[in-house]
């Protein structure tokens, strides 16, 4: 697998102290390239399509639909799909319904320490356009300014099926190969972290939380 | 003797394949089974190995240091190795692997040796969810170790031997000559410590995903974690395989194998869907408390039926 040259090789991380910067790393994260061969690809795509583990990570009320989709009535098992509680071993971020500025930054951290490729659902009305948020003073209108969204599923709140819909779906974008956030996110690494520092105002976490 | 040698070892690499594809569709077994109990279809039996897969064609990896990287090595070698010496098929040339006159040592030492490396290896990841699991693991281990040697140690008296080609010789011609009905006492011993080595429900603290992100390997991801996936089938099938010899009679083909090892594994499933988790503390207390006992007792009754 290739890897893309560093443009700029260093971050600033000027939200840290002197000492703590020491204790970070100051990488640049870099955009991967797929197999050179492309039915290696395509079946390393079946196969991440095949095994999406979703990162137990409810970020507003939309999350209570993720428990009927592991449970009897919708099983999405069956799919390839569990939860796993640590974001290294996640491959799909479901952001359940709003996003007020708090839980953003918490969601930056966990997004970051996810490895490639990674993939974001977004549920709920309030990720797209702010839903019936859309005039507070600490929810965030659209989410895909701050991190690369592959799917939207709307509603509000939207039904398991929907959501089971939106799973399947984004199965089919994987293995087309149409899914690529994790490299929109690099390639647009300074205006995604100019947006991010814009709303997030104690910044006090590395610019990539490796 | 060289070609006598690379023979042994394509053997030996024939029973790995086996025993780890047999470990992962055991696996899928047990979780499909769990599902049907809770009213859902679950997973397909490609799972496991899709997952494997995919986490071994993950595109970025984070390296926390040469220990980090070695703990799954160290997990899968020790896996690996427990696999090596133990007979797996009875009187079979081809899947006898590398017994010899003092396996039995060298497989408990084995089934150590995975676990201090993974602690090492998740130990440096640095992440305190790892520390926490790792001590609860370890204490745990600690713990249960205890009444699996106590009953090793009968049944060593009771044949008189260290090999385990031997132990599972003594056991043949019928159900009666099992340990499990010669030496009952020992086997109970080991099979509590079973429970514990399984890490099923109530011994799944230092996993507990609900509350320390499943335990040490936390901080494990992409192909680091595909190793530690296929140690973990790998080995399961590994110790239920010496179990089976050591308590059930062992087996003379792969299909009394099957029946016997999923049998075994049956007592630590139902145990586990009916009980709740102890805590790490009432766990250690629990094995230093009844299985230790049954596994002294095991010492004295194999003393007073065996040796005159």
């Amino acid at each position: 697998m290739k890897k893309t040259p560093d443009t700029n090789t260093t971050l600033e991380n000027a939200g840290l102290s002197p000492e703590d910067q020491l204790l970070f790393s100051n990488a640049r994260p870099r955009a991967y390239e797929p197999y050179p061969i492309k039915a290696i690809e395509d079946f390393a795509n079946w196969a991440r399509a095949n095994s999406l583990w979703i990162l137990a990570f409810g970020t507003g009320c939309c999350s209570i639909e993720l428990r009927p989709l592991m449970t009897a009535r919708f099983d999405a098992s069956r799919f390839g799909v569990a939860g796993r509680p640590t974001p290294r071993q996640s491959s799909v971020f479901i952001i359940g319904g709003y996003v007020s500025v708090k839980t953003l930054k918490r969601i930056v951290r966990s997004y970051e320490q996810m490895q490639g490729p990674k993939f974001i659902i977004a549920l709920g009305s309030c990720p797209a356009n702010g839903g019936m948020y859309f005039d507070s003073y600490n929810t965030i209108n659209q989410f895909d300014l701050y991190l690369p969204v592959d799917l939207y599923v709307t509603g509000c709140m939207p039904r398991p099926e929907a959501l089971l819909g939106a799973i399947l779906e984004l199965q089919d974008d994987i293995k087309a190969g149409k899914c690529d956030g994790a490299n929109r996110y690099v390639e647009h690494f300074d205006e995604y972290k100019a947006n991010q520092k814009k709303v997030i105002k104690d910044w006090n976490m590395p610019d990539y939380n490796w | 003797m060289i070609a006598e040698w690379f023979g042994r070892i394509g053997n030996f690499s024939l029973t790995l394949l086996i025993v780890a594809v047999y470990g992962l569709l055991v696996g899928a077994f047990i979780e499909r089974t769990i599902a049907k109990v809770q009213g859902r279809i679950g997973i397909p039996y490609r799972q496991p190995f899709i997952n494997i897969l995919k986490t071994f064609v993950k595109r970025t990896a984070v390296m926390h240091g040469i220990m980090f990287y070695l703990g799954p090595v160290f997990r899968l070698a020790g896996g690996i190795g427990t696999l090596a010496f133990i007979p797996v098929i009875y009187g079979s040339e081809t899947f006898g692997n590398f017994s010899f006159a003092g396996d039995l040592f060298l497989v408990i030492y084995f089934m150590f040796f995975g676990q201090l490396g993974m602690a090492l290896g998740a130990g440096e990841s640095g992440h305190p969810y790892s520390a926490i699991g790792i001590a609860r693991g370890l204490s745990q281990m600690t713990a249960y170790e205890v009444p699996f040697a106590l009953a090793i140690i009968s049944i060593v008296i009771q044949y008189d031997t260290l090999s385990i080609t031997e132990i599972v010789a003594a056991q043949q011609g019928g159900w009666q000559n099992w340990t499990l009905f010669t030496n009952w006492v020992a086997t109970l011993a080991a099979m509590l410590a079973f429970l514990g080595m399984t890490g099923y429900s109530p011994f799944d603290i230092f996993l507990a995903p609900q509350e320390i992100p499943i335990g040490p390997p936390t901080e494990f991801h992409s192909a680091y974690l595909s190793f530690l996936q296929t140690n973990r089938a790998l080995f399961g099938a590994t110790k239920l395989v010496l179990f089976m010899n050591l308590f059930f009679g062992g087996a003379t083909g792969w299909v009394e194998l099957m029946i016997k090892t999923l049998a075994i594994y049956m007592v630590a499933i139902v145990v586990g869907v009916a009980f709740p988790r102890f805590r790490v503390d009432q766990s250690i207390r629990f094995f230093f408390k009844i299985p230790t006992l049954v596994g002294i007792f095991s010492i004295i009754y194999v003393q007073m039926m065996f040796t005159s």
